[in-house]
């Protein structure tokens, strides 16, 4: 006992200790007050109110802009185009990155060639990459048309048409995410115990459908569960490419969530009404995160 | 009932040669214990026969036919996997109902939603749940049905796999080291019953383990595996009596056989340090080993063996006593009978000579024989 109390090292008095422990949480706690919380609540505050920027004086006017979006048509066209938007870039990109992954799993060569050739999009600007895009999807410059034009179709001006902008956004969309997807897909394909294949060709699975249905699938479960929320949460966000390529048009053809938000707030200075926006932008990713977690995550875990 | 014959296989790792002709014949219905230390290639040799390697060089047939073309599906056996390999999101009735499910039914009937509509699935459905139900049952799963893995406990898991196993008669049971993650009183239950399914199937089975006493308790033969060759096959009786290899000898038996080095004189005499043993082996003259196991060693004051005293070991039912020889410095064990007095100092020890092993330089085993007492 004595001899403990001898090793024990002097102490600083638990009030002194506490005041150590405040002292170290500090900077952190700082950087995520003025950083995080103070913006997200000052923009929650916002939308409550007719605040536009350089305006004297501002007013609460509590649900009065969520009242005008839903009048809104240019803001129903962002939601609908961004709906779009997701609806085609994550089941493409989760689908086209799994059939790669598995295909690349199986190469019996050359799979960090293939992973680091997928993953460029992801670690490339993606300023930049729209730019180039911008030159590859050009009408009449263009790649892309003049190898449709060797097979005697004429191209549609990708971007700047209605009709097929956004599907060309989408496009540019599902690759910059498919190598992202790809790399997750693939550390998951690498956690399952070799051992379960093995054992399912023991108990009698020949094809490689059946296999990929026993053991692949459910295994992946969590994974494929991760990517998925996360493709969406990514989608929903599409920003950078509308803002390059083509500012929401042509004839708002290509209006999303957070390019409305942008307009709003920075070139018509409406802040409380884009804080609106950014309000329900946030309620959607909040729903998708609650929609992981709480629901599926349930389905997937086998522990 | 099938037999198991594997003929001359090899098999390289790189530069490491993990399988150097490896032949073994299991008999229809017989029980093989392949035991050896870790690392000496009794996990590739599993693999290999089931499918799932392949091998560089020899044969493996399974009932009577090569099976070196076919893969593991095609070949009929099944495997207990030493992590036991269950199908985590399945459950404990689902896991044993694989093997049938991927057998009885028909593509089709296999499909997601619509296989459940597939004229006879509902019919086989229910005859391969009964049967897994069944399996469950006589390995005392029942209760466990609808459990999934994660939720059971090591020796249950083992079972679920064990039931997986026997749900289907294959041709052969291949059994990786099924009781190492096992605590000791639930891994004496679980090898018996073990053997307790093998006298009701009477299945050939292939039994992977590196601890010796479960091969020696389980099998009908005990073949014997060390870098890659596989040194003896025999029955357990045999193996532990009457090794044919020194290293055989000194793998099987706790505590380890003790080894002198001896020499064998012209006239076939065994001396150690100069003094005969009582013994006479065949052979040619030169350098011997004599091999001694502990229960075999006694004290005897008029005994050939001078040796010093070390230290005692208490096992329980009986003490363990080490000396070491007084010439060669070697050691020495030997069981003492209980409530004997424990010996001090230097004093000399005994065995007889008909339980005495010899092995030539090569480490084969040497015939020996007892000499009369007046030839000494
Ligand atoms: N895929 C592999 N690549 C390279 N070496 C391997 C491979 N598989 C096994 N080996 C080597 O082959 C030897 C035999 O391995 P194996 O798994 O058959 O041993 P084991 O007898 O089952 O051992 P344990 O009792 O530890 O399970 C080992 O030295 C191992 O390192
Ligand atoms: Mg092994």
């Amino acid at each position: 006992m004595s001899e403990t109390m001898a090793l024990a090292r002097p102490r600083l008095g638990a009030g002194g200790e506490a005041l150590a422990g405040l002292m170290l949480c500090l900077p952190a706690t700082l950087a995520y007050l003025l950083l995080l919380l103070l913006p997200t609540l000052a923009a929650v505050l916002l939308a409550f109110t007719d605040y536009e920027l350089g305006a004297p004086a501002l007013a609460w006017i509590g649900l009065g802009n969520f009242e005008e979006l839903l009048g809104d048509q240019g803001f129903r066209i962002a939601l609908r185009n961004t709906l779009v938007y997701v609806s085609i870039v994550a089941p493409v990109s989760i689908a086209g990155a799994l059939a790669l992954a598995l295909l690349i799993e199986a190469a019996a060569r050359g799979r960090a060639l293939f992973r680091a050739v997928f993953f460029l999009p992801v670690v490339s600007l993606p300023v930049a990459m729209a730019t180039a895009w911008q030159y590859l999807l050009h009408p009449t410059i263009g790649p892309v048309n003049a190898v449709l034009a060797q097979f005697g179709v004429a191209g549609p001006a990708w971007l700047t048409s209605s009709d097929t902008v956004l599907l060309s956004l989408a496009f540019i969309g599902i690759w910059e995410a498919i190598g992202f997807n790809l790399v997750l897909f693939l550390a998951g394909l690498t956690a399952i115990p070799r051992e379960l294949h093995q054992a399912a060709e023991v108990d009698g699975v020949t094809s490689a459908w059946e296999r990929f249905r026993l053991v692949t699938w459910p295994l992946l479960g969590p994974t494929t569960l991760f990517v998925v929320t996360i493709t969406m949460i990514r989608a929903v966000r599409v920003f950078d490419s509308v803002a390059v390529l083509t500012q929401g048009g042509p004839n708002r053809a290509s209006e999303v969530l957070l390019y409305t938000m942008y307009t709003e707030g920075f070139t018509f200075f409406r802040l409380g009404y884009s804080a609106a926006i950014t309000l329900v932008f946030l309620a959607i990713v909040l729903a998708l995160m609650l929609l992981q977690t709480k629901v599926l995550d349930k389905r997937v875990h086998y522990g | 009932m099938a037999g198991i014959v594997i003929g001359g296989v090899q098999k390289r790792f790189g530069d490491f040669q993990a399988l150097r002709g490896v032949s073994l014949a299991v008999a229809p219905g017989e029980f093989v214990a392949l035991v050896g230390p870790s690392g000496c290639g009794k996990t590739t040799l599993m693999r290999i026969v089931a499918g799932i390697e392949r091998q560089d060089a020899g044969t493996i047939g399974i009932g009577g036919r090569d099976v070196g073309g076919l893969r593991a599906a095609d070949r009929d056996v099944a495997m207990v996997f030493q992590s036991y390999a269950l199908y985590p999101h399945l459950t404990v009735a689902e896991n044993i109902a694989v093997p049938l499910t991927m057998r009885r039914l028909s593509a089709w009937q296999r499909l997601p939603l619509l296989g459940r509509f597939w004229p006879g699935a509902r019919a086989a459905r229910a005859a391969i749940a009964a049967d897994a139900a069944q399996a469950a049952r006589s390995l005392g799963l029942g209760a466990m049905l609808d459990r999934r893995p994660a939720q059971l406990s090591g020796g249950q898991r083992q079972r679920v796999a064990l039931a997986r196993a026997i749900v289907r008669s294959p041709r052969a049971f291949l059994m990786d080291e099924p009781l190492s993650n096992l605590d000791a009183a639930l891994r004496v239950q679980t090898r018996r019953e073990i053997v307790e399914i093998h006298r009701r199937v009477g299945a050939t089975t292939l039994y992977v383990t590196h601890d010796q006493s479960e091969a020696l308790t389980m099998a009908d033969r005990v073949a014997v595996m060390l870098a890659g060759e596989i040194l003896q096959v025999d029955s357990p009786a045999r193996i532990y009596a009457d090794p044919a290899d020194l290293r055989v000898a000194s793998f099987i038996g706790s505590p380890r056989i003790n080894t002198l080095a001896a020499a064998l004189r012209q006239d076939g005499a065994v001396t150690v340090a100069g003094t005969p043993m009582g013994l006479r082996a065949s052979g040619e003259a030169g350098e011997a080993t004599l091999a001694l196991r502990p229960e075999d060693v006694r004290l005897d004051a008029h005994g050939p063996l001078a040796v010093q005293a070390e230290h005692l070991e208490f096992l329980g039912e009986s003490t363990l006593l080490h000396a070491r020889h007084a010439v060669l410095g070697t050691p020495i064990a030997l069981r003492l009978p209980p409530g004997a007095a424990a010996p001090e100092g230097t004093f000399r020890l005994g065995f007889a000579p008909q339980r005495a092993l010899v092995f030539g330089p090569d480490g084969r085993r040497r015939a020996a024989q007892a000499l009369e007492a007046a030839h000494v």
